[in-house]
């Protein structure tokens, strides 16, 4: 690297090349923002379906593909890789790094997720349509009965699964190693330690899924009979291997997810963020736990009475970690100076409907009740309290509140707050009734349903539109700042911001921090 | 320990040895584990994959279980299959005999595998089999018959609120899965 500051290369080359952590945490961004409305375009289609009972616009089958297809997209195309476009654009900027540690993978990681998003999106076109077995690919459902194109889906796993470990990999050397003269680690923003758990999560588990594809392909190209009963597997095991690896990857979507807001409600309630220390080790304890409660998905499968109580115990302790968080967070807030900017709105709706979210989970826990509850309409409110309004909320106040330091431009602001208040308003009326005709038994992943359901889906469907809508306004209102935003002349943006990126110009060279910055004695998160 | 100089080059060799290990780990140890674990634990009402050596038995004759024998076929699999009878009383320790009968309506040789599964759970690891079809395939010729073969012992130590077992079989057509590949139960 030359001793002069030197701007990016021109052109589609730009992108291709580039191993500047600033260009590739873009290309993410705009990568799963591309992919956030593929897989709202199939809700859409979703919702659409069950405007009405009775069949109306699409077959079972491909209803079925939809909520495949909207799931694998939503959880693998669009909230981690847009998680980890924020850690490639701020951890570096926040540690006073002047690049990741691995810049050549890092381009690397990126460039392999399109095309396998591809390869899983063109199963659509293909003999016998998409995977339909839903998002969590049981078998026997995802070996003896899948669709020819399972196979692509596999590659496709298999391809996303490396992007996340070289991923993961590049933020835990970064955080390690690069970290500025200073910088120790009970200094760093938390939004820097959420990933880091979050990384080292995502090392262990996602080789654990690429482990279970790997044997869905040999049962069903090479003869083995991991969870094939006739050759003496388990289609249960499928579950188990599974769910070990679904557990900890609910966790890497919502811990950074958590650092974004451990980041945003200090600046806006103009207070440290209460707790700090507490903060760090809740992080690490709820990731710690949630090794030992994959289980809690599969109480029904016949296990043990010891087994079962197990799992509950174990899932309910990680309430308390939570519980801290949530506190946490009130606490900064109470006796703060505090304004209600958008991306503070967003986290405040993230705090409010997580809490929801979390304490519908804590229902599900209880094992014997879960015996009705599983496999219903309240389960998919409850994970969506925790996705939409937890991870997708958290992403939204991200962007909302680096963006005039990314780019130098400011949004919006009143676009902003009506696209918060639509969202919060068309999220709750999809989601909230899904509560009730899921206690009411209705079963998830159906194309009809009967009468009595007819009301509360209807206004699902009406809830979804608006919320899907909503984030066209966004998309507008982050187009339009970019393009004719109002200039940010201070560093700062926000007065109550903290952090080391917030002493960067805005928009921010292309390189920063060529020489480590020089760390305040006062932590600076 | 240490695996270079280079600060950023061990972390990443570290983490990529954690990565391998952990696919690694998915076939050599969580696979044979939740074998060993079902096998041990009677989870998921599995049996014991082979034959059970009876050791010198007293005979319970204060207690009766009802013991039930159901068969079924997996999808698409056209045999008939069926108990000799559907219950029978047995004293906990005494060894019983029975049948199945199974039959291949097809023109073709097929190959079938039983396996077996005990309701409730808990009552998996007290019923022995002494002797079982379910131990091996079932090759039979295109409108072939044949006998199947049952011997089990229920253990003394039978939980005594157990008072009904049911021994369920589920066929499976295994002809594609070729014969030599031996099925582990």
């Amino acid at each position: 690297m030359g001793d002069h500051h030197h701007g990016p290369a021109k052109g589609l080359s730009r992108w291709l090349y580039t191993t500047n952590h600033k260009d590739i945490g873009t290309m993410y961004l705009w990568f799963s923002f591309a992919m956030f409305l593929l897989g709202g375009a199939f809700a859409m289609v979703i919702r659409a379906e069950l405007f009405q009972p009775g069949m109306q616009l699409v077959e079972p089958g491909f209803f079925n593909q939809m909520t495949t297809l909207h799931g694998l997209v939503m959880v693998f195309g669009a909230i981690m890789p847009s998680f980890v476009g924020l850690a490639n654009w701020l951890i570096p900027m926040m540690i006073g790094a002047p690049d990741m540690a691995l810049p050549r993978m890092n381009n690397w990681s990126f460039w392999i997720l399109p095309p396998a998003f591809l390869m899983l999106a063109s199963t659509l076109l293909m003999e016998g349509g998409a995977p339909a077995f839903g998002w969590t690919f049981y078998a026997p459902l995802s070996t003896t009965y899948a669709p020819p194109s399972v196979t692509f889906f596999i590659f496709a796993i298999h391809i996303l699964g490396v992007s996340s470990i070289m991923g993961s990999i590049n933020i835990i050397a970064t955080v390690m190693n690069m970290r500025a003269p200073g910088m120790t680690y009970m200094k760093m923003p938390l939004f820097v330690w959420t990933w880091l758990i979050t990384a080292f999560l995502l090392v262990a588990v996602m080789p654990v899924l690429a482990g279970a594809v790997t044997m869905m392909l040999m049962d069903i190209h090479f003869g083995t009979s991991f969870f094939s009963a006739a050759g003496g597997g388990d289609p249960v095991l499928f579950q188990h291997i599974f769910w070990f690896f679904g557990h900890p990857e609910v966790y890497i979507i919502i811990l950074p997810a958590f650092g974004v807001i451990s980041q945003i409600i200090p600046a806006f309630s103009r207070k440290p963020l209460f707790g700090y220390a507490s903060m760090v080790y809740a992080t690490a304890g709820i990731a710690i736990l949630s090794f030992v409660v994959w289980a809690h998905h599969m109480y029904t499968v016949g296990m043990p009475v010891a087994g079962e109580l197990f799992f509950m115990y174990a899932t309910m302790l990680i309430a308390v970690p939570t519980g801290v968080k949530v506190f946490n967070w009130v606490t900064t807030m109470w006796r703060g100076a505090m304004t209600f900017e958008t991306p503070m709105l967003f986290s405040i709706g993230f705090l409010v409907l997580f809490t929801i979210g979390g304490f519908t989970g804590l229902m599900l826990s209880i094992a014997p009740a879960d015996f009705q509850y599983h496999d219903t309409y309240f389960v998919v409110a409850h994970f969506h309290y925790v996705m939409v309004a937890g991870a997708v909320f958290s992403m939204t106040a991200a962007i909302y509140f680096w963006l005039p330091k990314w780019t130098g431009r400011m949004y919006n602001e009143t676009m902003g707050k009506v696209h918060f208040w639509v969202s919060f308003i068309g999220f709750n009326v999809t989601f909230f009734p899904q509560h009730f005709v899921g206690l009411a038994g209705m079963p998830r992943r159906i194309p009809d349903y009967a009468l009595q359901f007819a009301d509360f889906n209807m206004m699902s469907s009406i809830g979804a539109f608006i919320y899907g809508a909503s984030q066209l306004l966004f998309l507008y209102n982050v187009i339009a700042a970019i393009v004719a935003g109002e200039k940010v002349s201070d560093e700062k943006v926000w007065d109550g911001a903290e952090g080391l990126e917030w002493t960067l110009p805005s928009p921010p060279p292309y390189h920063t921090f060529e020489t480590p910055p020089k760390i305040e004695e006062q932590p600076a998160h | 320990m240490r695996l270079s100089q280079d600060p950023t080059i061990d972390t990443v060799a570290k983490l990529g040895a954690v990565s391998v290990g952990m696919f690694a780990f998915v076939f050599v140890v969580m696979v044979p584990l939740y074998d060993v674990l079902c096998d041990a634990l009677g989870i998921n009402g599995k049996t014991s994959s082979e034959a059970y050596i009876s050791v010198s038995a007293e005979v319970d004759e204060t207690r009766s279980i009802k013991v039930q024998f159901i068969a079924t076929n997996n999808d698409g699999m056209p045999w008939a299959f069926s108990p000799q009878v559907t219950e029978m009383l047995v004293h906990p320790g005494a060894a019983n005999d029975t049948v199945f009968f199974a039959a291949n309506p097809t023109m073709d040789s097929m190959v079938a595998q039983a396996i077996p599964s005990v309701s409730p759970s808990r009552a998996a690891e007290y019923f022995h089999k002494t002797e079982c079809f379910c131990f091996e395939q079932q090759p039979l010729d295109g409108n072939g018959e044949a006998e199947m073969p049952l011997q089990f012992i229920v253990d003394q130590d039978l939980p005594a609120d157990i008072k009904t077992i049911t021994l369920s079989y589920t066929l499976f057509d295994v002809t594609s899965l070729m014969s030599d590949k031996v099925a582990s139960r």
